[in-house]
């Protein structure tokens, strides 16, 4: 089931194009910072977007930076948000229910589906953007990249904070597709999911501007997101992102519990 | 598993089967009886509750009360080992619209837990777009198919797993009427190999023409179920149509059961002799025969009662 939800979401268009989309916001940005040769002044900006212009090869993590905010969760939001609903949309729900699939395993399926699909759309950004940073923007020092915080980060160093960074990103990314699972299970219209998906990520991002809602911070979904930009402090520095973790691990699991709910005893009756 | 089936020959079964929305019973109590090697015809209006049975047949709709058995077993409980053995059409079909009818069908092949192999997978669904008349070799998406064609596409994948159940939600939906006529062909050529059908629909004549049973839901309730041949035998009654009704009727007396308008309703054994005896008198006869009544006047008549 796994396997088919994965070549159904490999063979849809929709997905490239999304992915395409999630490309072009960090390469118009390359081109910018290549041609102008204006970074924004350091601690300003995007995560690393000032340091890039110097070195290159955090080009790709500056691309997460730029696309992590607001692109890649509204991705995210439209394909959990599609995930029932969408199947609810074309009729095709019933089908698989009666083939017979589980459905524990059918909201499995497409939570694993979205997982991927981040996966492949991180690693897409990283390697196209990777590209243009060696293209377009500085080369890095021969003695290696300078940590956030000044010192010199070895390749190896580097390499496993990356992917350190990006197992972080997948997992920020994992509650979104767990709110926008649970939203999918709650309505037919795959559009009405993914909105109200996003409204909450818009809420969250509000009350963090708010000085008011301060008690709340701690515990909105997109307090922490940017944190995977610490792993790159030397030494890094853990607070913010082991809270980051707690907390997208409890909309994860909330959230996932709360579609299965709602969906294994659900009359489908679309 | 086919022993419980075996044993007193349902293959579905309910008890008292009730769907309640709210204060609306959308099926009220009801407890079908279909036999192996039947071809059971489900008929009732639009909103009758026709689809909220079907749907808690397949265990995608909650029972609020009331059990269904389907090839002796308890549903949904065992959903997991009797859906793979029923071929089923709800509420129109369904596909991925981006994709070929045999990338759709392959995809639903691959979901269930007796999914086939390459080979024999291709062999599989050729067979079934065959079987339903279309063309393995095409491969346009879903999205350029007329109504009649996704109707054949729905039927082919309910055919795909060869069910020994098929439960088929208005089955002749979008079809043109040579396509309704190559479906019944179909379906009642499987019906001969062994498939016991049951089938939904709204249209009284498609259900005369293919049906061995039928049962009528009205609001709900299960208001007729009966064997179409015990409800159509003849009735021991003659129709005669006659311009003379008066005199027909004086000469026939205490045997005449009913009049109106110029046909009566004798209660004789033999209209060829009834015929003989109303020409010797001199009885213009218009139109003789044996009355039979036809399953629109009975369902009627059912719903009178209610």
């Amino acid at each position: 089931m796994i396997v088919v939800e994965l070549i159904k979401m490999i063979c849809r268009p929709r997905t490239w194009l999304i992915i395409g989309m999630l490309v072009a916001l960090p390469t118009l940005v390359a081109i910018l910072l290549s041609v102008t040769d204006l970074g924004p002044r350091p601690g300003t900006g995007p995560p690393f977007l000032s340091a890039v212009l110097s070195d290159g090869t955090l080009f790709p993590l500056a691309a997460l930076g730029v696309v992590l905010p607001l692109l890649l969760p509204i991705a995210v939001a439209v394909l959990g948000g599609d995930a029932i609903a969408g199947e609810s949309q074309t009729g095709t729900l019933r089908y698989l229910l009666v083939r017979p699939v589980g459905r524990t395993h059918l909201l499995l399926a497409k939570l694993v589906t979205v997982v991927a699909f981040v996966l492949l759309a991180v690693l897409v950004v990283a390697a196209v953007s990777y590209a243009e940073g060696r293209l377009l923007l500085g080369r890095a020092p021969a003695t290696g990249t300078v940590s956030l915080s000044g010192s010199t980060l070895t390749q190896q160093e580097l390499s496993w904070r990356t992917a350190l960074a990006l197992g972080y990103v997948i997992i920020s990314m994992l509650s979104v597709a767990a709110v926008a699972l649970f939203f999918s299970t709650l309505t037919r219209s795959a559009i009405g999911a993914a909105l109200g998906t996003i409204g909450v990520l818009v809420t969250s991002t509000v009350l963090l501007g708010l000085d008011a809602a301060a008690a709340l911070h701690p515990f909105l979904p997109t307090r922490y997101w940017l944190a995977f930009v610490d792993l790159f402090r030397d030494p890094i520095l853990w607070r913010d992102v082991v809270r980051g973790l707690v907390v997208q691990l409890g909309y994860l699991t909330v959230f996932t519990l709360a579609a299965w709910a709602n969906f294994g005893t659900k009359d489908i009756d679309d | 598993m086919t022993t419980a089936a075996a044993t007193n020959g349902h293959v579905i079964q309910t008890r008292a089967l009730t769907k309640r929305y709210g204060e609306l019973r959308a099926v009220d109590a009801v407890n079908l009886e279909v036999r192996a090697g039947d071809v059971y015809g489900f008929l009732g209006a639009n909103g009758s509750g026709k689809t909220t049975t079907v749907r808690m047949l397949l265990g995608l709709v909650l029972p609020t009360s009331g059990e269904a058995e389907v090839l002796g077993m308890p549903m949904p409980a065992a959903r997991r080992t009797v859906l793979p053995r029923i071929g089923s059409l709800v509420e129109g079909p369904a596909a991925y619209p981006h994709l070929s009818a045999s990338t759709n069908l392959g995809l639903l092949d691959a979901t269930g837990s007796d999914r086939s192999r390459g080979p024999e997978r291709r062999v599989k669904i050729g067979n079934a777009l065959e079987q339903v008349g279309l063309d393995p070799a095409d491969r346009r998406p879903v999205r350029t198919y007329s109504q009649g064609m996704r109707q054949r596409l729905g039927l082919a994948a309910a055919l795909m797993r060869r069910p020994t159940l098929l439960i088929l939600d208005e089955p002749s939906n979008g079809l043109d009427p040579q396509g309704i006529q190559e479906i019944r062909r179909l379906l009642l050529q499987l019906n001969a190999e062994g498939t016991t059908i049951f089938l939904s629909s709204h249209l009284l004549a498609e259900i005369e023409q293919m049906c061995t049973h039928v049962g009528v839901l009205r609001d709900g309730r299960l208001i007729l179920q009966e064997e179409l041949e015990t409800i159509l035998r003849p009735t021991g009654l003659v129709a005669v149509r006659t311009p003379d009704i008066d005199r027909c009727t004086a000469l026939l007396g205490e045997t005449v059961a009913s009049v109106e308008g110029d046909q009566l309703l004798v209660r004789a054994n033999d209209p060829a002799r009834l015929n003989a005896y109303l020409v010797g008198e001199d009885v213009r006869v218009e139109e003789i025969g044996p009355y039979r009544r036809s399953l629109e006047k009975i369902v009627l008549e059912a719903e009178a009662r209610t």
